[in-house]
């Protein structure tokens, strides 16, 4: 279908073309300018950090700052990738486990405040953070969870959890039902046709989810810069931010690990992005 | 056709239409041996989900009447007070409160209409045949892609009025710089640059899908009708991409509305609170002065705003659909 709507595109004049051309050209420089100059100031030695030079590459370019990041043992710059990857894990693996099932009963059953429950779902995403942050916070502080893991997992989970269960039940809800019909005739449990037909299916919708959760877990700052307050359990958001305060806007280091950080999860984000918003759009589009 | 819809007898799904004689007992008895399997896949999340967000939820009301703050939270000797709708009052009255509110507004509309229409205008540009749409695409999607933590001080780094690109480039071709983080007129514009910037290729891409979905028939059809680029644009796409543009504007809206991030990051709220809002405003109120009670019933207002106009925009595009 796609390619006879680009046949469309043929009658373009060869004027209108390169006017398109130019103006994407721009529009991706524009995209791409700001990551560029992250890794400039990233490559300078320490003495020309604040530099006029406008040149992307700087001609005395070292990897000074990289190395101080990855080996100078004050940074800590491991402990924060460290404690970043324990926290998002467990959050992407337990939203995605106590999200299944319950996206599946959303999915497949008629029960008692189904409806209200969906609403309630949505109504989360307009929740401002400090509503639930500031009750969390004091929760945290009466089971002495403030400065542990767990508490930082139990406040992402108030995000992560009842989004996995929107985008995983629209998700469901595409696949027919003849199949757990068959399952059923063959003589499998309503459980049995969610764990060996329906899971095994939706591998990539279940990936695509913890995955989100990952990445909402692992780059968020606001919440953890409440809950974490000793530097040995920061995460990086939190760590890189304290690498602008203690050396006092030294943007070498920090572009460096700036840098170091967004790669993977760029490359991942790239990798993913469209299945990420048919899954939103899906979501929101059934609601 | 579900589970449940398979699994009734059909004399039950009638009698449901029309009201069940049966005693409450023997249908509620009923409906659980139906629903059984339920109801134990939703109980895992449900306790979960009671927890973090129901408790707290309901926690942030009750503490929104109480003038709870960092000193007499945790102490032996002072209690927190109930105050009634004293927070309330007190946010009501305080003429900042308007002020926060109206700026608030105005960035949401200022980015959610920039993302909306360079969102819309990348993505007509991208739905045809070009060489490196590839590559376009790719790069249009980056700034969505990199961490928020690391656009804001990227960003921030590039306002610095003296070693800041973009005052360098400014001054190159001869304008003079612009103090974009000590005015609060230029921070407020700095942070909107920075949030636009992000925002875009969310909607670009959500934007493209809708597209990419229209059948190009329609087009031809319009074509051979002699309809122009516009009336096309006009008559075909737009109603084509309402079902994907309206909840990807809601969730655009209260996203911005909400966003925390950029502002809070690059200015704090500052200068001379010029770039507050209210999420930030709250944040502040709550995590760097400490005052908790009043900080919850921030939360509450802002939250209400937000449904409130969520219920008006869905309302309102209904009605044009209809139309």
């Amino acid at each position: 279908m796609a390619g006879t709507f680009f046949k469309r595109a043929k009658g373009d004049s060869s004027f209108k073309r390169l006017l398109i051309n130019l103006i994407l050209i721009v529009a991706c420089a524009a995209a791409l300018y700001p990551v560029l100059r992250v890794i400039t100031v990233s490559l300078r030695p320490s003495g020309s950090v604040f530099s006029m030079d406008l040149s992307l590459i700087p001609p005395d370019a070292t990897l000074a700052s990289y190395q101080s990041i990855l080996f100078d043992p004050k940074v800590g710059f491991w402990t924060w990738i460290g404690n970043s990857l324990m926290v998002s894990v467990i959050t992407a693996m337990v939203a995605l486990i106590l999200a299944a099932p319950a996206a599946y009963a959303f999915s497949r059953f008629k029960f008692a405040g189904k409806q209200p429950g969906l609403i309630f779902l949505l109504v989360t995403q307009f929740f401002p953070a400090t509503m639930l942050l500031l009750p969390l916070y004091m929760m945290l502080i009466q089971l002495s969870l403030i400065n542990n893991f767990w508490g930082l997992i139990l406040c992402y989970m108030s995000i992560a959890l009842p989004f996995s269960i929107w985008i995983l039940k629209g998700y469901f809800d595409t696949i027919p039902n003849d199949l757990e019909e068959a399952a059923y005739i063959d003589g499998t449990t309503p459980l049995g046709a969610f764990f060996r037909v329906i899971l095994p299916l939706s591998t990539p919708a279940l990936s695509i989810t913890a995955l989100f959760s990952f990445m909402t877990a692992w780059s968020e700052f606001i919440i953890a810069r409440v809950v974490l307050q000793k530097q040995a359990l920061f995460t990086w958001p939190l760590g890189t931010v304290t690498l602008q305060g203690a050396y006092y806007t030294n943007w070498g280091p920090f572009s460096a690990a700036a840098v170091l950080i967004s790669i993977p999860v760029v490359i991942l984000f790239l990798l993913t992005s469209k299945y990420l918003v048919s899954g939103l759009t899906l979501g929101a589009v059934k609601g | 056709m579900n589970i449940a819809a398979t699994a009734i007898p059909k004399e039950v799904k009638q009698s449901q239409r029309y009201r069940d004689p049966r005693p409450f007992s023997v249908r509620f008895r009923e409906h659980m041996r139906r629903n059984r399997l339920a109801y134990l896949l939703l109980i895992p999340a449900f306790v979960v989900i009671c927890a973090t967000v129901i408790y707290p939820f309901i926690y942030a009301f009750n503490l929104a009447t109480t003038d709870t703050n960092m000193y007499n939270i945790n102490s032996p000797t002072k209690q927190p007070q109930f105050v009634g709708v004293g927070n309330f009052v007190e946010i009501f009255s305080n003429p900042e409160f308007y002020t926060v509110l109206g700026r608030t507004i105005l960035w949401t509309a200022v980015n959610v209409i920039c993302h909306v229409a360079f969102g819309l205008w990348l993505a007509v540009l991208l739905n045809r045949n070009l060489k490196m749409r590839g590559l376009y695409r790719t790069l249009l999607v980056l700034p969505w892609a990199i961490p928020q933590l690391i656009v804001a001080m990227m960003w921030k780094n590039e306002f610095n009025t003296q070693y800041g690109s973009i005052n360098l480039i400014l001054q190159s071709i001869g304008l003079p710089a612009i103090p974009w983080l000590t005015d609060p007129f230029w921070a407020f514009v700095a942070v909107c640059i920075t949030n636009i910037w992000l925002g875009i290729p969310f909607m670009m891409v959500i934007i493209l899908g809708g597209l990419q979905s229209i059948s190009p028939e329609y087009y031809e059809a319009a074509q051979i009708d002699g309809a122009t680029a516009w009336q096309q644009f006009r008559n075909i796409t737009v109603p084509f991409l309402r079902p994907v543009l309206t909840p990807a504007i809601i969730l655009g809206t209260v996203w911005t509305f909400n966003n925390l991030n950029i502002i809070y990051l690059i200015t704090k709220g500052g200068p001379n609170n010029g770039t507050q809002i209210l999420v930030t405003y709250v944040y502040r109120a709550a995590f760097d002065f400490y005052r908790y009670g009043y900080a919850a019933a921030f939360s509450v207002v802002i939250f209400l705003i937000l449904l409130i106009f969520c219920l008006f925009y869905i309302r309102a595009t209904r009605g044009a659909q209809e139309v």
